[in-house]
């Protein structure tokens, strides 16, 4: 065959095809992240009301976890997310998506705390000093390397 | 104006006529003569009878190539305006020692290196790469069009909307005085109380929505709409480096976005995001901001890497070295331009550990780009060169940017940033690889790829002007700097006292005017080649003997690029189907399917610009009525069922039949 028959043969455009077989979910599935998502979201509002775990940052550690489930939830169930669906490109999307979220969350949080640690001011409070306070020798006032890993 | 100022102030917020600089001339006569060259472009409009086909096959057009074309003259017309700025700082700085002040008061000075800094990058580096990457990636990858047509018209009047923003500011008001990446808490509402940080604000934000938007369509583009066969492993390197940029768009400019946003609350309803005191922290604008702005750095730069690619290949009539190195290593790239933000601000004092992290990672990243430089060269090798002009400006590239990639390895050491930071060698540094890799290759891409869209090649004895003179006005320009900087002389400095200094700033605005006569030239090209036209006509539609398939269909593209969807058995794919003796079908054409053109985009433009105008200037009533209308059109438009149309099969035979014809009359 030539090449210039087997350039014919696909004819048409690209545009014309792109559906996707199984890209949209079922009755079923929807009702199954619906009721989830209605029980990840009542049991940490029951945490905060009555007050069940009496300490306030454990259970604001617990309704964080909840809320990673919940978005879990809505990533498979609506978002139709799996490993599969357009032939993985999702899926890997969402690899690169948590990778970046990751670094910038966390490189966030580790360059402001060594700058907190390292800038501010030893009593590590938001106030300045007193004005008539004596100026403390460089090199005493923030100990540059408290944090050696 | 009002004798009731209450009644004023509802009406035209803190809008009022002394906003217009009467009393600065260099700005009225930029004024007059904005105002005369509008007036001889809307009159010869008028009079050549232009409006109709500009309206219908351009303004509205949703097809890629003229909305790629337009992207880019919107970048030239926007780098007339950014290098009129980078003269004026020069001339500035060349003069303003001892009791010489110059010419440039302090707070004009300041706005002058904001706007330049802003426009270079939002208003000609971003439009230049999206214009190139929406041009070529459809063509490249044997598509119809993108993804979305009409979101590409969109983001395109989104981005014009952001530059039209920037040059308001330019007669009523003021631009922002703080620096292109506005850090608070100078940009804050304390210390710049003005509009001119608003207007950075808002032209950044609508650009930015352009920015994001066609970055999603050319992803959707390249991963769903490959011509069959054409595997990502046969994908052309430039749209490799498209596809990656376009991921870092998505992924960062989010980011932008809402760190400016926090910055608008900070500013207009008090919040205190990035103030420095009620808990809030500048610092963390500055972390954020350049988590967005070290792959901005890299989503300009990978486009330029894939012209290079392709022009190295096409020029050395070789097939690229290391294919696969060159994707791996785009790759990697992205990955690693989320790991060095720090870089930007080592001296903010974060601490050995987190800078040794930073610096360490910063260095890595120069390894793939190394591999890169090897693989064209090893591509040359024994390769036999056309030293054509986009050839030239590929090993003006190389030379530039290796010395530009070798003095940002010396600024990722953290010790000696301390030393160098903020200092004119950073300045040197950044325009280093800014201008030798971006914009020398967005010129070499525009001067590849001009056959391709308008039917001839570029006049090469002008081309060659203009590269000779934007090399060595490069160097003259930014060599100086370099030496400045090391003898530790700070950016963004109006006035000098020490006259030793002088000599430098004299070479380097030197070097500024044989790069004016390098942007000239580029004019002149323009200019001479359209005269030129029927001498340079290329009918074959493939005037480099290229290798990738935009080649494959005739200069200028019919609208529908391809009569028929190539297939792809290689990478090179018209190099190979060109060694195995493709013919080009005569017959059995059909109807084509294909996106019909709207105003609604221009609309929604217009419409931004107001909004944004309004939201600077605190007309409340203006801002609120143009954002209903927004989304009045917004969705008005989802109901526009109108948008698509069949080529018939006919008119497809009477095009192809004319290339036929005019391919037959070469023979």
């Amino acid at each position: 065959m030539s090449v210039a028959s087997e350039d014919a043969n696909v004819r048409g455009s690209g545009r014309d095809v792109h559906e996707e077989p199984g890209g949209h979910g079922s009755f079923r599935g929807y009702m199954t992240g619906f009721l989830l998502s209605v029980v990840l979201t009542a049991i940490p509002f029951w945490l905060v009301m009555s007050d069940v775990l009496g300490a306030p940052r454990l259970t604001g550690l617990v309704v964080m976890a909840f809320a990673v489930v919940q978005i879990v939830v809505h990533m498979v169930y609506f978002l139709h997310m799996n490993t599969r669906s357009e032939g993985g490109w999702t899926i890997l999307a969402l690899i690169f998506t948590l990778t970046l979220v990751l670094i910038t969350l966390v490189g966030s949080v580790w360059v402001m705390y060594h700058l907190d640690t390292n800038m501010m001011p030893a009593d590590h409070g938001m106030h300045m000093p007193a004005p008539q306070s004596v100026p403390v020798e460089p090199g005493t006032a923030a100990p540059p390397h408290q944090h050696q890993h | 104006m009002f004798s009731n100022p209450d009644l004023q102030k509802l009406l035209f917020g803190r809008l009022t006529l002394d906003a217009v600089p009467l009393h600065e001339p260099i700005l009225l006569i930029t004024f007059a003569m904005v105002g005369l060259g509008g007036l001889a472009v809307l009159g010869g409009l008028t009079y050549f009878r232009l409006w109709g086909p500009l309206w219908r096959d351009w303004f509205t057009s949703v097809d890629h190539k003229k909305i790629g074309i337009m992207y880019i003259v919107l970048a030239l017309v926007m780098l007339l305006r950014g290098f009129a700025d980078a003269l004026m700082m020069r001339a500035q700085q060349a003069m303003a020692f001892g009791p010489n002040e110059g010419y440039l008061p302090p707070h004009h000075y300041d706005q002058i290196f904001t706007a330049h800094g802003v426009i270079m990058i939002f208003f000609v580096a971003m439009p230049l790469v999206t214009g190139l990457m929406n041009f070529v990636v459809p063509l490249q990858i044997g598509a119809r069009d993108v993804a979305f047509p009409f979101l590409n018209n969109f983001s395109f009047w989104m981005t014009v909307a952001g530059a039209v923003t920037v040059m308001a500011s330019l007669f009523v008001g003021e631009f922002a005085r703080t620096g292109w990446l506005a850090y608070p808490p100078l940009s804050g509402p304390a210390m710049s109380p003005g509009v001119g940080v608003d207007y950075y604000i808002w032209a950044l934000q609508i650009a930015g929505i352009g920015t994001l938007l066609s970055g999603i369509n050319l992803i959707a583009t390249i991963v769903k709409m490959r011509a069959p066969g054409m595997g990502m492993m046969r994908m052309p390197i430039f749209t490799w480096t498209a596809l990656c940029t376009n991921i870092l768009i998505v992924a960062a400019f989010p980011i932008l976005t809402a760190v400016l946003a926090m910055l608008s609350l900070d500013r207009y309803v008090g919040t205190h995001f990035f103030s420095n005191d009620l808990g809030g922290n500048p610092m963390m604008y500055v972390n954020l901001i350049w988590i967005w702005g070290h792959p901005e750095v890299y989503i300009l730069i990978l486009p330029a890497f894939g012209v290079f690619s392709e022009i190295t290949a096409t020029f050395s009539r070789k097939r690229l070295f290391g294919y696969a190195s060159m994707v791996y290593a785009t790759v990697v790239i992205t990955i690693l331009s989320y790991l060095v933000w720090l870089h930007h601000f080592f001296t903010m004092g974060s601490g050995a550990s987190v800078n040794s992290f930073f610096g360490i990672t910063t260095m890595i990243i120069s390894i793939p780009t190394g591999a890169k430089i090897f693989n064209w060269l090893f591509t040359m090798y024994k390769g036999r060169i056309d030293f054509d002009v986009p050839m030239l400006w590929t090993i003006g590239f190389m030379v530039t940017f290796t010395v530009g990639g070798m003095t940002g390895v010396l600024l990722a050491v953290p010790p000696a940033d301390f030393v160098l930071h903020n200092s004119l060698f950073l300045i040197a540094h950044f325009h280093n690889v800014i201008i030798g890799g971006v914009l020398f290759g967005m010129l070499a891409g525009i001067t590849y790829w001009f056959p391709k869209a308008f039917g001839y090649k570029l006049d090469a004895f002008w081309g060659k002007m203009s590269f000779w003179f934007w090399l060595t006005g490069f160097w003259f320009a930014f060599m100086p700097l370099y030496v400045l900087g090391l003898m530790g002389v700070t950016r963004r400095v109006q006035h000098f006292d020490d006259p030793s200094l002088q000599i430098w700033f004299v070479i380097a605005a030197f070097g500024a005017f044989l790069i004016l006569l390098g942007i000239a030239s580029f004019i002149v090209t323009l200019v001479v080649s359209f005269l030129k036209r029927e001498e340079l006509r290329d009918l074959t539609g493939d005037p480099w003997n290229g290798r990738t398939l935009e080649w494959a269909t005739s200069s200028p593209p019919p609208d529908y690029n391809f009569a028929f969807t190539p297939v792809v058995h290689d990478h090179d794919a018209w190099w190979d189907m060109k060694k195995r003796g493709y013919v080009r079908p005569l017959s059995g054409f059909q109807k084509i399917h294909m996106p019909r053109g709207t105003a609604t985009g221009l609309i929604l433009g217009v419409i931004s610009i107001v909004f944004s105008f309004a939201m600077i200037w605190y007309i409340w009533w203006l801002a609120a009525l143009t954002f209903v209308a927004l989304t009045v059109v917004t969705i008005g438009h989802t109901f526009n069922y109108a948008r698509d149309f069949y080529i018939p099969a006919d008119e497809v035979v009477r095009t192809e039949n004319a290339r036929t014809a005019l391919l037959a009359e070469r023979v």
